[in-house]
This record gives C-alpha cells, sequence and structure tokens, in this order.
C-alpha cells in the first residue's frame, strides 16, 4: 500500500501534466498543488519581484495569489483549458496592479544606504516647547517695545511688524527718510541697552 | 561622476534564482489542507478547519 501511494507522488512529480496536476487537486490530492508550486514558484515569484522589487511585498502577493488559486480550484469555479500558468501569472499580476494603486494613494518614500529622503526634508514647524518659547520671546520683546520713546517705537513698528519701506514710512510719519532711517537706528540701539541692561534672553 | 551613469539597470538586479520562503510554501500548503469547501444547496461554504 505504501508503496503503491510513494509511486503515484513521483509519478505525479515527474510526468504529470499541469492539468492533471489540477483535475488532481480538485480531486483532493493535496500532493497535487505541492508538485504545482513547486514547479512554479520561481516563474511566478521572479515575475512578482520584477515588478515590485521588494522582497517582503512580493512574499505577500505570491502568498495572496495562491490563496486565490487554492480557493477557486477548491471551489470547482476553475474550468481546465491548459492555461494554468497563464491564468496564475493573470492573477498575480493583478494583485501587483492592486499593490500599486494602494500605494499611490499613500506614498511611501523607502531610504536606502545610498539616500535618505529625510537628508533633503524635514518638518519645519516647531515642537510644543519650541512653540512655547517662541511665543514668551516675541511676548517679551514686544514690551520691551513699549519702552521705547514713541517716534523710535512708530518706526520700528511700522518697519518690522508692517514691513512697509522706509519711504513709506517717512511720507506717513511725515519725516524724511534719513530721519526715519536715524530714529529706526535708535530704536535698535535702545532696545540692545534695555535687553543687556536686564540680561534678557531673547532666542529659542 | 561615472558611477551615476553606468549602474545596474532594474531589471538587471532580479535574480533568475528568486524563490519564495519556505514558510511562505509551508502556509500555502497548510492552508489548501485546512480549508474545505462544503457545497449545500448550489451554495458553497469555505470553512478553515485546523
Amino acid at each position: 500500500m505504501f508503496c503503491k501511494l510513494f509511486k503515484s507522488t513521483v509519478m505525479i512529480k515527474k510526468e504529470s501534466t499541469d492539468a492533471q496536476l489540477v483535475s488532481a487537486y480538485m480531486n483532493g490530492n493535496e500532493q497535487a498543488i505541492s508538485e504545482l508550486i513547486t514547479r512554479h514558484k520561481q516563474k511566478i515569484y521572479s515575475f512578482i519581484y520584477s515588478k515590485v522589487f521588494d522582497r517582503d511585498i512580493s512574499e505577500d502577493i505570491f502568498q495572496d495569489t495562491f490563496i486565490k488559486v487554492i480557493n477557486t480550484l477548491k471551489r470547482g469555479a476553475y474550468n481546465e483549458e491548459g492555461k494554468f500558468i497563464p491564468w496564475v501569472m493573470r492573477i498575480s499580476h493583478n494583485l501587483v496592479i492592486d499593490h500599486f494603486r494602494k500605494n499611490n494613494r499613500m506614498p511611501k518614500f523607502e531610504n536606502n544606504t545610498d539616500f535618505n529622503i529625510f537628508s533633503v526634508l524635514h518638518d519645519g514647524s516647531l515642537n510644543a516647547e519650541k512653540s512655547m518659547i517662541k511665543k514668551q520671546v516675541e511676548g517679551d520683546l514686544k514690551k520691551i517695545i513699549q519702552e521705547l520713546p514713541d517716534d523710535q517705537k512708530e518706526v520700528l513698528l511700522m518697519r518690522i511688524y508692517k514691513e512697509m519701506s522706509f519711504k513709506d514710512i517717512s511720507e506717513k510719519t511725515g519725516v524724511s527718510i534719513n530721519t526715519a532711517l536715524g530714529r529706526m537706528r535708535y530704536a535698535l540701539i535702545n532696545l540692545r541697552k534695555v535687553i543687556d541692561k536686564h540680561n534678557i534672553v531673547l532666542t529659542n | 561622476m561615472q558611477k551615476m551613469y553606468s549602474g545596474i539597470s532594474r531589471s538587471e538586479h532580479v535574480n533568475e534564482n528568486l524563490v519564495p520562503k519556505e514558510e511562505t510554501i509551508k502556509f500555502l500548503l497548510d492552508y489548501s489542507k485546512a480549508l474545505s469547501v462544503i457545497n449545500y444547496n448550489k451554495l458553497k461554504f469555505e470553512a478553515l478547519l485546523n
């Protein structure tokens, strides 16, 4: 009995066509699917890998391909017309397309040893601590500005916060450009003096 | 500079001996053994048995 079984297994491995193996599998011979997978795994896996270039993804797609094959064969929903391999390749091809569709919706950047995407791309926004410090610094600076003489404060606010040109400032305040420049200069000198005098740290 | 233009093309990276892992094959064979399709009144039910 054992010999007979052994012989039939050997026969399946060496001589059976894909069609015979498919038929045997549909009739309940589990050995047949093992032989089919062994026979075609390299071709199908290489095909998948040639499209996705990732070992892990190739494994997943290979596995999903044969799960579909097994399901279809077990349900008896497959019509054998001598086209087993083209059918399996078509399934894997469709799964590769599904994979790329999914990835296009959610692009993924992979780093390798030559190039790291984060070397050219970084998050410019401040973290919670730094944004709190920034707010504090800006608040402190505004308070110090309030201590400046009115004419200097006016020019500094127009120049720094409203980003006006000195020409516009001179027109708006009714003084010459040189006067506006001078007021700006004194405003900065006075700010530095106050900051130095009180040892205020205005850095983030 | 030469390296930038003389790299191996992606298609040449595909090794002829690429095969899936043994555990993937084993999973598929186990899955196949465990899967049972039950026919009932023209309906097909799939059941995974341990």
